[in-house]
């Protein structure tokens, strides 16, 4: 059982999505309203322990009186309200941002996308071969973890974890502009020479398998990750007394990585270095 | 916040031009020697974090020394301020004049936008490479805001003091002679010769350029300079707000939003402190018409946004100015210390007991900061990003504060407003657009320059004025961002709502003609380029958006009919969701113009 903090009482906001009546409190996002009513709205750079960036645009949905779509990750439900999520307009973004990113950057280990891309109709390959892409390899200049910017959809989310929104280490950042702009450390170093803690709490937060463990990317390259053969076993950590729990990964009677989680009040999905890495003292059986 | 700063340290020459803008710094947390001090307490971290908005004018500092930013000259930079180098990094790589890559001492910024293409760009930055060495370093460059002399070339040399040279019209000699000897090089013809109706009886906003001293605080108050604060005054803060409603005046940076409004907005938030932001981040391809306000007429924009703060409740403003605007730079620092010796700034402006002063800041090449939550980004130290809305900047704004921005000509429009009294201003132009307006016009006309003209006056009457030439192919309005509009369209009334109804813009007020010797899927494709190279890169619709429509113009530059049906198809998809879904107006209106072209000109057909 997880605790649920309870805040203080808040109003209920009434508008309508989709012809519908909907009541959520004061302060929800179209978002949270949609999932109420349950409603599948994709998000893919939206975090439940981060403040929404709405980088990604593809849950856009169309708010009347609104001249252009509106995020429903991050646009406060407000009274009378008339929200549709369904329109035409708004499919035609959302299946544009679909395939704008999957002929860019490799969507491959992205949860729930190439669902979408099939729901949307979305084809990315219409923008022939010769469409930009990143074409990086990874970056692999440590035994913890792996950056493969291949794979990074710039949501902005390891950003905001770094930084002031949970561990206050400031080590990475967006670097350049535009189709070049790049997540980095400092002079884009290696992470080695960078003011990283390794609390991998980017990691935990990453939805597209950009920043991975050192072990799930080798198991991946050698394809032995499955994840139909792994559990998941939630315990507290035993290194210092705050209580942080950890989701133990374990494929074939090996740890292959940690996780926490979200809805934890202590940690809410964050970890420090011996948490989240420090697990191979458990396996040396010798 | 862990900080961590690498062992590379800062040249003399970086230490120094970072101590000239912080002072020296006081203990070995911020890079000083060590003393007894240090080791009983640590101070610093907090007071310097607060400073955080000196980050660009920090970076600034060096790249004006040294030319670039160096690991060490960063990472002191970041000591001094306390900000992660990982965020000042990221900050630094975000603007186009600043380089993290060793460079030349001497960068020449040839400009190839629209005007400039049109007028030989191309050449012209072949035959500069040819003759230039490896000693000065050549940047193709957006709009540098000469159109009206077109082509244009800006060489900054860095050192102490940092010293530039514009050449335009740019000859290949003209542009090496700046860039190798910039304090040889030809002064600037007076901003007056951008002004074809200079010293015209008709004029209000362009009244004063070419006939007033820029330089000069009593020349500009022999020439009615400060009557309209004193009016101010009288009025008090509400009174000049309902003159500013009544006046009907809305923002002349091509939103169009009603200024009375916006200002009464920012005046009723209980928050304080409130800020006024001028906007003259004029970076829009084809506009040069604030560039022209500043360097003529300094002391209007001074008067104009002390004005706007008053009626607003704001004691202290920020005005944003492009980084490729030498010579207005200079004019304003003059204008603002004339000012502030003068008793028109400080603490008591006008013996009134209202305090008010101005901060100028430096942009550093990014279009995107023209867009005015970036701006506050950009001015707090962080990338020049736009913030999603709402909240809106009347309520949340600079530093989080309520806060008003204006442009340089919506706001130089409150002067005559006051002192000719609204009901006089708004009998001026149409019903729905009031009060004259200032129109950019470049490329083949025979009299380039800003005019000014009151709205309702038709596109014909503008070209006519500016003496348009023969076989005119297209006319671009509003700029990068706006529309083409056939040869044949000259009935379009120049006000928001007729160009609305004609299906195109008005924009920021650039009107500039093409003859059928400029090749139209070239120009598109600068267009393009430009948007690629200017989105900031933050949502995906702009970021892969832009690259994807400069690619399909790529495929077919050189194709009509059927042949470039499917990448036009392509092309309206992308856009539609460029223009619905990206957080901004940049992405929002990248698809304009080429969209417009296709419809209206028949681009490829």
């Amino acid at each position: 059982m997880t605790a649920i903090p309870l805040g203080v009482p808040r109003r209920l906001v009434e508008f309508t999505i989709d012809g519908q009546e909907a009541r959520v409190p004061e302060g929800s996002t179209i978002l949270d309203a949609c999932r109420a009513a349950g409603k599948d709205v994709p998000t893919l750079c939206h975090g439940d322990t981060l403040t929404p960036k709405n980088a990604c645009r593809v849950c856009v949905v169309e708010v009347e009186g609104s001249r252009t779509l509106v995020p429903a990750c991050s646009r406060r439900a407000e009274p009378g309200m008339t929200v549709h999520t369904e329109t035409e307009r708004a499919r035609h973004s959302r299946k544009l941002v679909l395939e704008l990113l999957a002929s860019s950057v490799d969507l491959s280990t992205t949860p729930q996308v190439a669902g979408w891309i099939k729901e949307y109709e979305a084809k990315p390959d219409r923008f022939g071969p010769e469409a930009a892409r990143l074409n990086e390899e990874p970056r692999i200049d440590n035994d913890l973890y792996v950056r493969d910017y291949d794979k990074c959809i710039l949501c902005y989310k390891c950003v905001d974890a770094c930084g002031d929104q949970w561990q206050n280490t400031f080590a990475i950042s967006v670097a350049g502009r535009g189709f070049d702009a790049r997540i980095a450390v400092e002079h884009d170093a290696p992470l080695t020479d960078s003011a990283c803690v390794y609390c991998g709490n980017c990691i935990e937060v990453c939805p597209t398998g950009a920043l991975s463990f050192k072990s799930e990317f080798d198991m991946r390259e050698a394809g032995t990750w499955d994840e139909s053969k792994q559990t998941e076993t939630t315990t507290v950590c035993a290194y210092c007394g705050v209580g942080c729990n950890l989701t133990l990964h374990v494929q074939d009677n090996e740890i292959v990585k940690v996780t926490s989680p979200h809805d934890n009040p202590v940690t809410h999905g964050n970890l420090c270095i011996k948490g989240r890495f420090g697990y191979q003292h458990v396996q040396n059986r010798g | 916040m862990d900080l961590h700063f690498g062992d590379s340290k800062p040249t003399d020459d970086e230490r120094a031009a970072v101590d000239a803008l912080l002072g020296p710094p006081e203990s070995s947390w911020e890079g000083a020697d060590r003393s007894d001090a240090d080791l009983r307490w640590a101070r610093g971290g907090r007071e310097a974090r607060d400073r955080r908005d000196l980050l660009l004018p920090g970076l600034h500092a060096i790249n004006d020394r040294v030319g670039w930013i160096s690991e060490g000259a960063l990472d002191y930079l970041c000591r001094r301020l306390t900000v992660p180098p990982a965020e000042a990094y990221g900050v630094a790589t975000f603007y186009a004049m600043f380089s993290v890559k060793p460079r030349p001492a001497t960068v020449l910024h040839v400009c190839t936008d629209l005007a400039c293409a049109a007028a030989g760009a191309p050449e012209l930055c072949a035959g500069i490479e040819a003759r230039l060495g490896p000693g000065v370093h050549v940047e193709r460059s957006p709009c540098l805001g000469l159109c009206e002399r077109a082509p244009a070339a800006l060489a900054i040399r860095a050192g102490d003091p940092v010293r530039t040279a514009v050449s335009a019209p740019a000859t290949v000699e003209g542009a090496v002679l700046a860039a190798t000897a910039p304090d040889s090089a030809p002064e600037e013809p007076p901003a007056a010769m951008a002004v074809p109706q200079a010293g015209g009886d008709d004029l209000i906003l362009l009244r004063r350029v070419g006939v007033v001293d820029p330089l000069s605080l009593d020349d500009y108050r022999a020439h009615g300079g400060y009557t309209a604060l004193r009016r101010a005054f009288e009025l008090g803060p509400a009174g000049v707000i309902r003159e500013v409603t009544d006046s009907g005046l809305v923002g002349r940076g091509g939103a169009a939003f009603p200024t009375g409004r916006k200002w009464q907005a920012t005046a009723s938030q209980p928050d304080h402190p409130h800020y006024v932001v001028c906007n003259a981040d004029e970076s829009e391809p084809g506009t040069f018409k604030d560039r022209v306000l500043m360097e003529g007429d300094p002391y209007a924009l001074i008067e104009s946004m002390t004005i706007a703060a008053y009626a607003t409740g704001a004691h202290q403003g920020y005005l944003y100015l492009r980084g490729e605007y030498p010579r207005a730079l200079h004019r304003l620092e003059h204008a603002i210390a004339q000012a502030r010796a003068r008793g028109l700034l400080g603490d008591d402006v006008l013996g009134q007991g209202y305090a008010f002063d101005i901060e100028i800041r430096r942009g550093a090449g990014a279009y995107i900061c023209g867009e005015e939550t970036a701006l506050f980004n950009s001015i707090e130290g962080y990338r020049g990003e736009p913030r999603s809305k709402p909240p809106f900047p009347v309520e949340k704004g600079l530093f989080g504060k309520p806060t008003v921005e204006n442009n340089v000509e919506t706001l130089v429009n409150v002067l005559p407003i006051l002192t000719m009294g609204a009901p006089a201003y708004a009998a001026i132009g149409t019903e729905r657009s009031t009060g004259p307006k200032l129109f950019c016009v470049s490329g083949s006309v025979e009299r380039p320059g800003i005019y000014e003209l009151p709205f309702g006056a038709t596109l014909g009457e503008l070209l006519e004025l500016a003496g348009v030439r023969e076989r005119l192919r297209a006319v671009l309005l509003g700029g990068a961002a706006g529309g083409f509009v056939r040869p044949d369209e000259r009935d379009i009334p120049l006000t928001f709502e007729g160009t609305r109804e004609a299906g195109t813009t008005l924009g920021s007020g650039v009107v500039m003609a093409f003859d059928d010797t400029v090749p139209l899927p070239r120009l598109l494709l600068r267009i393009a380029e430009f948007f690629r190279d200017e989105s900031c890169g933050q949502c995906v619709p702009c970021r892969v958006g832009t690259v994807r429509q400069e690619e399909a113009l790529h495929r077919i530059v050189a194709r009509t009919g059927a042949a470039a049906a499917d990448d036009i198809a392509l092309l309206r998809d992308v856009g539609r969701a460029m223009r619905d879904a990206s957080i901004c107006g940049l992405g929002q209106t990248a698809w304009n113009a080429v969209e417009s072209a296709i419809d209206r000109l028949g681009a490829y057909e």
